[in-house]
């Protein structure tokens, strides 16, 4: 049984990243059917941290560019996606932290993205609420947060999307089979979804990393920007066993958001206290006064994590007609604008408005089959 | 018989009143505002609805289930 | 240092206290949470405007004076960290119990539904507005409207009436064939058949349901559909609630089954999980009577006592036959699904509209796309109104259970498990 022909492209995933590939094709005039399953996936749980990080070149390009779109899109959002442009406020404890936002400091401006260092004496007159004896911090003045899962739904909102409740179970290039059995088929298949992307494609180097997250009852003014820990950078983001960094974003209703913790080889979405616990006990640790606020709500998600913390953005080398999106760990809301348009790029064939090669899927997937 | 301050203002109330009463003997008896800006008063009584939530001696609890005590001080707002 | 206790007992209502105190001759060490700041529960709730029976007087009596029971009043369970262990907490800190036995009596909430004007202050629930006077909430000379639906509105009405309030009336929603035909088998429970005679309000009308409440900084009036008729009424509180649901949450995350709306126990009050049971109103509403029995059943069962356990199922029994007759009596009219317009609040927490929340497929998707139900009363008075409205199941609860302080959640050992 067959729908044949339903739409230009299609798209697997109406998370963040299929929503923007999809908006960025619709707004080109393509009609685009974007198949979701109803799982909650990253977008619903994430945190919607829109930062630039230097890990490596290609993951600065990437988000630079990236936060740049979405400060242009950003008087188009309606007021339901929350778009703040508060900055992140990266906090030194000691003085090798501080070196390490020295040196964040000259590479940033150097590629210019406008930071700026913030000292000691200087940190608790910018957020009162940390304690005392940091050492100092690195802003990110043109950082922002956004709330993603309305975000999605606004850029699915276009005439030229149609959307439908559906679950892929096979993907055959630019064909895909549903739960029901029918086969669709487009010009082109996106696959956009997170970490149910390996179920369709088993060759995908796609980990699942866990994530915990709290959110505070209602508490205005208590801080300002985004407040993480530079030993984010070194300890958390690279460890291989579980791990906290302090993460304390203010959201504009006044709620304190708090992550961040990372875990592998799990797919139970059961609040762990034991990590909730230790990831609190880091925050508090930058923030005591954290310890007397109500926590309202705690929840986990999964990020999908590639081996070399970039995501896959481009054909899949061996299977034709699909088109890969996925594998954006924690800078999917981030990366989801240049992500589109390095897609869009690949699949007319037009100028890349960044160098592809560092996102192509050859890297892991090998030398391309086809055409 | 407790002796307090409730947004500012004294108030002695008896043994074994609850701060959500102690509202209503002190002022309008609202506790809290709304996200859109409506003043909000205790609803179901019992620590369920959160509508009750004030600031006790810097701290956020229910005022349907807080016991008035001496040098209790109050807040509704913001 | 984590408390233990032999047999923890999770709410001091009638249905906890009776289980605590039919454990306790065993010798047992026991535990009793209660959320509020003294034992009784929601019926016997204790305070300087309240009138607690002979019977519920003593029962406390009796609980403090027991060696080896041990009551926490004003606390709240945040979570289940570990197998048979509890975190919890209280205003001025956070700790774990360990246990062997649990018995959840954790009663039941009023359903509150959505209609326009319900946030103003002024209006509370039925049950809510006796719970508030008892606490000292001052009602001299107030006029008070009472509605929504069950004998609760009676007995809100006479504690209102009691403190010096004027009820002006007290709408019930269901018909007078329903009512009439309860009262009728009110001489099977001739205790039942006084109580109600007490309780008879020459204001109450049956097939009467509230339209608005009526005002702009504070509830000035009602408008009522009275028997088919619209009715408006100067007032100064409104006190509606729609009938109780049962508190199943603790009990679902702790894995336990549940039927229909509430827990699901078997003879001996044991709920689908070893070594935990359950009485009270959380396993269907009942009154005071059987949540008594179902207590003491699972306070014997708990401690091995099935013998004399099994010689109260009579006394249950015939009172889950009052229960029955209850539940019957005051099913909700499908109109009140249609109280609410587009722009009445439906998620009091975060201020959603029944317009953002209408239409979406389900409790989750309507919750990421609206926030409904991301606020401090964690989707408990808009869920509980959005299954009665949609049929909408609410999603499985997560830790914490109930807001609570950052500092408790680090009561936690952050050791991950082998």
């Amino acid at each position: 049984m067959s729908q044949g022909l339903v739409a230009d492209v299609i798209v697997i995933g109406a998370g963040i990243i299929g929503a923007a590939c999809a908006q960025a094709l619709a707004r080109r005039g393509l009609r685009v059917q974007v198949l979701d399953a109803g799982l909650h996936g990253a977008t619903a749980a994430g945190m919607g941290h829109l930062l630039v990080l230097d890990d490596n070149p290609a993951e600065l390009a990437l988000s630079q560019y990236s936060l740049q779109r979405w400060r242009e899109q950003a008087p188009q959002l309606p007021d339901g996606c929350a778009y703040r442009s508060n900055g992140t406020l990266w906090l030194a404890a000691n003085p090798e932290e501080m070196a390490v936002a020295e040196r964040k400091f000259l590479n940033l401006q150097a590629q210019g993205v406008t930071c700026e260092l913030v000292a000691r004496h200087a940190l608790r007159e910018r957020e009162p609420a940390l304690r005392e004896g940091l050492e100092g911090g690195l802003l990110i003045n043109g950082d922002g947060i956004l709330y993603a899962p309305a975000t999605a739904r606004w850029m699915l909102d276009h005439a030229n999307i149609e959307q439908r409740r559906a679950r892929v179970n096979e993907v055959d290039g630019n064909r895909v089979r549903l739960e029901d059995g029918q086969w669709l088929h487009a010009e082109a298949v996106i696959l956009a979804n997170g970490i149910q992307a390996n179920e369709l494609c088993p060759e995908l180097p796609i980990e699942p990393k866990k994530g915990h997250l709290l959110i505070t009852d209602r508490y205005p003014g208590t801080v300002t920007h985004t407040l993480v820990e530079l030993g984010y950078v070194t300890s958390a983001h690279n460890a291989k066993g579980p791990s906290t960094a302090c993460n304390i974003q203010p959201r504009p209703t006044g709620q304190l958001f708090i992550g961040a913790s990372r875990q592998f080889g799990t797919t139970d979405p059961q609040v762990e206290g034991w990590m909730l616990a230790k990831m609190l006990k880091r925050a508090t640790e930058y923030m005591p006064d954290l310890a007397h606020l109500n926590g309202i709500r705690a929840w986990t998600g999964f990020r999908a994590a590639s081996p070399d913390g970039l995501p896959l953005v481009g054909q899949h080398p061996q299977r034709k007609g699909l088109w890969l999106a996925v594998g954006h760990e924690g800078l999917g809301v981030t990366t989801a604008p240049g992500t589109a348009d390095l897609l869009v790029a690949q699949l007319f064939n037009e100028a890349s408005p960044l160098a592809a090669p560092p996102y192509l899927p050859e890297r892991f997937l090998g030398e391309a089959v086809h055409a | 018989m407790p002796d307090m301050i409730v947004d500012g203002r004294a108030l002695h109330v008896a043994e074994g009143t609850t701060v959500a009463a102690a509202l209503a003997l002190a002022g309008d008896g609202t506790t809290r505002t709304s996200v859109a800006g409506q003043r909000r008063a205790p609803l179901c009584g019992m620590g369920i609805c959160q509508e009750c939530r004030v600031t006790i001696n810097g701290r956020r609890r229910l005022a349907c289930q807080t016991l008035c005590q001496n040098d209790m001080h109050v807040q509704t707002r913001p | 240092m984590n408390e233990y206790a032999d047999l923890l007992i999770i709410g001091a209502g009638p249905a906890g206290m009776s289980a605590a105190l039919a454990a306790a001759p065993s010798g047992a060490r026991i535990v009793v949470l209660d959320d509020n700041p003294l034992s009784g529960g929601q019926i016997w709730r204790d305070g300087p405007q309240a009138s607690l029976p002979k019977q519920a007087r003593q029962l406390r009596e009796r609980l403090h004076a027991c060696a080896n029971i041990r009551h926490h009043p004003g606390t709240r369970v945040i979570a289940c960290p570990g197998h048979k262990q509890l975190l919890v907490e209280d205003a001025d800190r956070g700790w774990l119990i360990d246990y062997d036995k649990l018995i959840l009596c954790t009663g039941a909430r009023e359903l509150l539904l959505p209609f326009p004007g319900w946030t103003l202050p002024g209006v509370t629930g039925a049950g809510g507005l006796q719970a508030l006077i008892k606490g000292g909430l001052p009602v001299q000379g107030e006029r008070v409207v009472i509605a929504g639906s069950g004998p609760l509105l009676l007995a809100s009405a006479a504690t209102a009436k009691h403190n010096g309030a004027q009820v002006v009336r007290i709408a019930e929603q269901a018909s007078l064939a329903a009512v009439a035909g309860f009262a009728l088998q009110l001489p099977r429970w001739p205790g039942k058949l006084v109580q109600s005679l007490y309780l008879f309000d020459r204001q109450y009308r049956t097939d009467t349901h509230v339209v608005a409440a009526l005002g702009s900084d504070r509830l000035e009036g009602v408008r009522l559909s009275q028997q088919g008729t619209i009715v408006e009424l100067d007032c100064d509180r409104l006190a509606c609630g729609f009938g109780l649901i049962p508190n199943v949450q603790l009990g679902q995350a702790l894995g336990c089954e549940v039927t229909g709306s509430a827990l699901a126990v078997d003879a001996w009050q044991a709920t689908s999980l070893a070594d935990h049971y359950a009485a009270g109103e959380c396993t269907g509403f009942g009154g005071s009577e059987l949540a008594l029995v179902e207590g003491e059943i699972a306070g014997l069962a708990a401690v091995g006592e099935t013998s004399a356990a099994e010689q109260l199922w009579p006394r249950r029994a015939r009172w889950q036959g009052f229960a029955r007759a209850l539940n019957g009596a005051f099913r909700l009219d499908p109109k009140l699904k249609a109280l609410a317009q587009a722009d009445t609040l439906v998620c009091r927490c975060e201020d959603v509209p029944y317009a953002a929340i209408a239409g979406h497929r389900d409790w989750r998707e309507a919750k990421l796309a609206s926030r409904c139900g991301m606020g401090a009363c964690q989707g408990r008075v808009c869920g509980g109104a959005l299954q009665y409205l949609f049929d909408w199941q609410p999603s499985p609860p997560r830790p914490p259970f109930s807001p609570a302080r950052i500092e408790t959640f680090l009561c936690v050992d952050e050791t991950p498990p082998a």
